[in-house]
């Protein structure tokens, strides 16, 4: 069963799509459910590669 | 023997822990065993999120639809900050995971940032490609937590 934005539904009854995105920011993989070519179910999932970084530094005198 | 000029590494962990206070101004009494509570929350596409963005309440474009509550969601960090080298990181110890949510409107930024401190005051923010939800789920998994690709680093 899938949860979609009609409630849950038999996933026979769905056209599935699937996508990836990979870049050097992220991997991010995607999934959809359609019904009679009404977008009923999009979830997505990110893998961050990129982090946050700060460079300490010290001044000289 | 020769000495060497670095901000010290052991500071660079403690700065994830609040150990020292250079101004008294705005910083909340912290001990060892007590960690702020850190939320996630999305911002939509056509957000103006960066390095500027000061605090979760100082950014007025976050996205809203069922099943997504306003100030995003907990992260956990369940593992202390630590360091490797000279390079100080820490991430969160599970993905961030918003549950069962539609959101119409494109988005494509995650506002890091303490929800337990009287501001709101942000720690990062994070872009990906822009993204919808239709009663799904969204997560972004987190990397692996070292001095290469830990999510938040001092170097």
């Amino acid at each position: 069963m899938i949860t979609t934005t009609k409630g849950e539904m038999d996933e026979s009854l769905l056209e599935k799509r699937e996508g990836t995105i990979d870049n050097d920011n992220e991997t991010t993989t995607w999934v959809e459910y359609w019904l009679e070519g009404e977008l009923v179910h999009r979830s997505a999932h990110v893998q961050l590669k990129r982090a946050v970084v700060s460079f300490g530094e010290t001044a000289e005198f | 023997m020769a000495n060497t000029q670095a901000m010290t590494t052991s500071f660079k962990v403690d700065l994830f822990n609040a150990v020292h206070a250079f101004n008294g101004t705005g910083v909340p009494a912290h001990t060892a065993s007590t960690a702020d509570t850190f939320k996630a929350a999305l911002y939509t596409a056509a957000s103006s999120l960066g390095a500027s963005t000061t605090s979760y309440t100082g950014a007025v474009t976050e996205v809203s639809g069922t099943g997504y509550t306003a100030g995003g969601v907990t992260v956990t960090f369940g593992t202390a900050p630590s360091s490797s080298g000279t390079t100080s990181f820490l991430t969160p110890s599970a993905s961030i995971t918003y549950t069962t949510v539609t959101l119409s409107t494109s988005f494509d930024a995650m506002l890091l940032y303490n929800d337990t401190n009287s501001g709101k005051k942000s720690v990062a923010v994070y872009t990906f490609t822009a993204q919808t939800v239709a009663a799904g789920t969204f997560s972004l998994t987190m990397p692996t937590n070292d001095a290469t690709t830990g999510l938040l680093r001092i170097a």
